[in-house]
């Protein structure tokens, strides 16, 4: 009896991240009427969506509603998986010029202690406003130095970090150097200057980093079975590099230049890396070597210059389509906390320049989830995944669509944001003037 | 020297035929069956514009090509006029003379730089004239000036005489230098505080009154029957003198500024002084005071949704723009960056879902009214006989997520042609064989 007791409880906490917050009510949510977008699986043009104790129980064009179910009326409106932000810094940032409000970049260089999950602001400002948008988690990342720290997948709502943590280390972020000195902005685009550090060089030193760190777990084990041996003094860094290196956590590997990406994929071969590359704005001069690698690209901020100017002014609107083409998984990202909410205007860019309008779908949906291992919950409608679901009056890629309602793990979202309490707020000065 | 990798050169000459102006038309072009979006008269679902000379001639439909005119077949297309940035910073070769807080003398107008990439940025986003300033490092700044994109021209030629003269304003953060460290051995500069930021402008004002009721004197008593024989002119002061043409109202002010108080503020100062005021810039909690905006007739040019990167744009709310115009204020969505000026028309677009704008109304953001707030609506800003070529066509309706600008003409003269752009890839790709492993052309 009590061991049962304890296999159920061990249940929970194996399966606490996966499930959702809301409680085992057995209460019954029908969404009728919708277009339903599940992007795994074909489009029903007007179906039937029911969540049941925060998953989807069922979807589909002749799906009943059962006695007793909370019917939510959705003709008109289109139904689509929440949006999955491939990279961001939600809740590490808050106002980007004020210090005290940004945490997401750790100082020294090598930072794999350094964890999104244990600083994330999970009541920051930010977040209502990207989950208002239709996101429905994101990707935290930490970033800075040559090893930023762990990022986290969370979900984009709950009342606590762990709470909202679908992935508490989503990856180990690694950057390899920019090709411009800095972005676009304020006086000018393109700037001057090529590759500022060694991207190989840069990767030769990880190298060395992480034999050192395999070279300790070994030392460290054998003391550990061994009285005999002397046991290793702790070593934080090496220690924080382990599931990295025993491919447990991913690893996210900004990287940007052509040479760079061609020098990043025999590495993560030869270091045995379970590998998706940030950036890569020079991807699409390397697409098949990616392809073949079979390794997934999260996209940056569409909201830059080319990387060079000869790559062409457009080149980095292009990049998505071309990498998609050659078979490369993509999913975008906002890049950012402020803008976060931008998402799918990335992959409505990319369509512009080429991208299918399927695949840019996936892009912001089931690629990421698959990415990060969770497409088994998330990414999709599907019986069975967690009810990540938004309701739109359009096309949700589109600037002007409105987003109507939002689940998250079936539990309807609060959709108010710092924007609407301000605008309410400044609204009543409208009657008091007349 | 090291040698240029032939990529590298194939890469340069790729740009130097994309910069050119694609065709040289003598500012004459016919544009066919596209629809028609001319901002102040309606749409046309197939209409053609021709531009004779630089000037728009005709929009209607079924317009026969004069003889040797150009036709550009824009079937399923949208024209539109050029998008116009009401506030940046490109093609300039410094941007602010932030050494003293006062400093009206330093004109944008005498660094423009011809030979920004910024301008061709610009030209695949469809902007064909920006408004081009000083920077907000000063509570006064100095004149800015209004440029067309024409580029391959010198930079005389880019100068828009017909613009309004604007100078430049900050106020808050930028001028109270609150993001900089002082360093051992430096003062801090005056102003550090808003109450100086205001102090330092309404001083200045009163100097330049005072410095013209000098030269007043001093003219009158040189116009006088009798002048006394021991006149002597007042000093000649740079500064006083632009400023004293803002007071005279021969130019007005462009001022940066973030909160509500302080905007409010430079309202009195404006008052007080009787300076016309035609903009503020940025201005994130303009949503706050968009009344007495619209009652003032002071327009805002503003960021559709860059918030949130320093304490005074932490209440920048992306309704700030939709929700100002519904007020009848008269807004316009600018860049402040080289980046930003290429999707100028995806930031209007956002003001339909946060201030429920029409796409009508959204497309002026960026066309007609920032034409108003420079001055220009009479020569720009939509698509009407008599004013200038200035023309952007779009694949999409340029307020979907979807669109992307396919040409963009100036007074009837084409600066940018992507399918010409593609065609010159496609050549050079050719030419240059296959690609190698290692990214380089063999």
């Amino acid at each position: 009896m009590k061991r049962r007791a304890l296999f159920i409880a061990f249940l929970a906490v194996i399966l606490a991240p996966f499930v959702s917050a809301q409680a085992k009510t057995g209460k019954v949510i029908a969404i009728t009427g919708a277009r339903i977008i599940p992007i795994v699986g074909e489009e029903i043009p007007k179906g039937t969506i029911l969540i049941k104790d925060g998953v989807i129980a069922d979807l589909g064009a002749d799906v009943a509603v059962p006695a007793g179910a909370e019917v939510v009326d959705a003709a008109g409106l289109q139904a689509y998986p929440g949006m999955i932000d491939g990279y961001s810094s939600l809740g590490l940032v808050e106002i980007s010029g004020v210090s005290a409000t940004v945490d997401n970049r750790e100082t020294g260089r090598i930072n794999p202690q350094a964890r999104a999950l244990e600083a994330i602001r999970y009541d920051s400002m930010h977040i209502p406003i990207a989950r208002s948008n239709g996101i429905t988690a994101a990707v935290v990342a930490p970033s800075g130095g040559l090893v930023s720290g762990v990022s986290c997948l969370l979900r984009l709502d709950g009342w606590t970090n762990r709470e909202m943590a679908v992935k508490t280390a989503a990856a180990m972020h690694i950057e390899l150097p920019g090709i411009r000195g800095g972005r676009g902005g304020f006086g000018g685009g393109r700037r001057a200057g090529q590759v500022q550090a060694d991207g190989p060089a840069l990767l030769a030193e990880l190298k060395e980093l992480f034999n050192s760190a395999r070279a300790y777990e070994k030392r460290r084990d054998a003391a550990v079975k061994s009285r005999l041996l002397a046991l290793p003094e702790y070593n934080e860094t090496y220690e924080c590099l382990l599931p990295l290196l025993k491919g447990e956590t991913p690893a996210m590997i900004s990287v940007h230049s052509e040479r760079d990406i061609r020098a990043a994929i025999p590495f993560v071969r030869d270091e045995k890396l379970k590998a998706v590359f940030y950036g890569a704005e020079q991807g699409f001069k390397a697409a098949e070597e990616l392809s073949k690698a079979a390794i997934p690209v999260i996209l940056g901020s569409l909201y830059d210059m080319p990387p060079v100017w000869e790559d062409g002014y457009d080149a980095i609107f292009c990049n998505p389509g071309l990498l998609a083409k050659a078979g490369v998984k993509i999913a975008f990202s906002s890049s950012s906390a402020s803008a976060a909410k931008d998402l799918p205007y990335h992959a409505a860019k990319a369509v512009a320049f080429g991208l299918d309008k399927k695949e840019a779908l996936k892009a912001v949906t089931i690629n990421a989830a698959e990415i990060f291992g969770v497409d088994k919950t998330m990414g999709s409608l599907e019986k069975g995944k967690a009810a990540n679901i938004v309701l739109a009056d359009n096309d949700i890629l589109e600037l002007r669509t409105n987003i109507v309602k939002v689940y998250i793990d079936g539990r309807e979202a609060d959709l108010s944001s710092r924007y609407t309490e301000l605008l309410d707020k400044f609204k009543k000065r409208e009657k008091e003037d007349k | 020297m090291r040698k240029p990798s032939l990529p590298r050169l194939l890469g340069l000459c790729l740009l130097a035929a994309a910069t050119l102006p694609a065709f040289a038309d003598g500012g004459n072009i016919l544009i066919k069956n596209a629809t028609v979006l001319t901002v102040t008269k309606g749409r046309i679902a197939k209409g053609d514009v021709l531009v004779l000379g630089g000037i728009i001639r005709q929009i209607g439909e079924n317009i026969a090509a004069p003889p040797g005119v150009r036709v550009v077949d824009a079937t399923g297309k949208f024209v539109l006029p050029g998008i116009i940035d009401s506030h940046t910073h490109i093609a300039l070769a410094g941007t602010n003379e932030g050494s003293e807080a006062i400093t009206p003398e330093a004109d944008v107008g005498t660094v423009i730089n011809a030979d920004d990439t910024s301008i061709l940025t610009a030209l695949s986003g469809g902007v064909t004239m920006a408004h081009t300033m000083h920077g907000s490092a000063n509570p006064i700044g100095g004149p800015n000036v209004v440029l067309k994109m024409k580029w391959g021209k010198p930079s005389e030629q880019l100068v828009v005489k017909e613009a309004l003269r604007t100078l430049k304003f900050a106020l808050g953060e930028n001028v109270k230098q609150s993001g900089r460290t002082v360093q051992p051995g430096q003062t801090q500069r005056y102003p550090a505080t808003r109450m100086g930021a205001n102090a330092i402008i309404r001083r200045e004002f009163e100097k330049a009154r005072n410095y013209m009721e000098q030269w007043d004197r001093y003219n009158k008593a040189v116009a006088s029957k009798n002048p006394p024989g021991n006149l002597v002119p007042p000093r000649k002061d740079l500064r006083m003198e632009v400023l004293a043409e803002v007071l005279r109202g021969d130019m007005v002010a462009r001022c940066h500024s973030y909160q509500a108080t302080e905007t409010l503020e430079f309202m009195e100062l404006a008052k007080e002084f009787g300076f016309k005021i035609a903009c503020f810039e940025h201005i994130w909690e303009g949503y706050k005071i968009a009344d007495e905006l619209a009652s003032a007739g002071i327009g805002i040019s503003v960021f559709a949704d860059s918030w949130a990167y320093k304490m005074e744009a932490a209440e920048g709310i992306a309704y700030d723009a939709g929700y100002c115009a519904k007020r009848g204020v008269l807004v316009s969505i600018n860049s402040d960056s080289g980046e930003r000026i290429r999707r100028l028309f995806n930031d209007a677009a956002k003001t339909m879902k946060f201030g429920g704008l029409t796409e009508e109304e959204a497309l002026k953001l960026v066309t007609i009214n920032p034409a108003i707030q420079l001055g220009v609506d009479k020569i720009v800003g939509s698509l009407e006989v008599g004013k200038q070529g200035d023309i952007a066509i779009f694949n999409e309706h340029p307020m979907s997520a979807y669109t992307r600008c396919d040409m963009t003409i100036i007074e009837g003269d084409v600066y940018f042609d992507r399918d010409l752009i593609l065609k010159e890839r496609e050549e050079a790709a050719k030419k240059a064989g296959p690609v190698r492993k290692d990214g380089g052309v063999s």
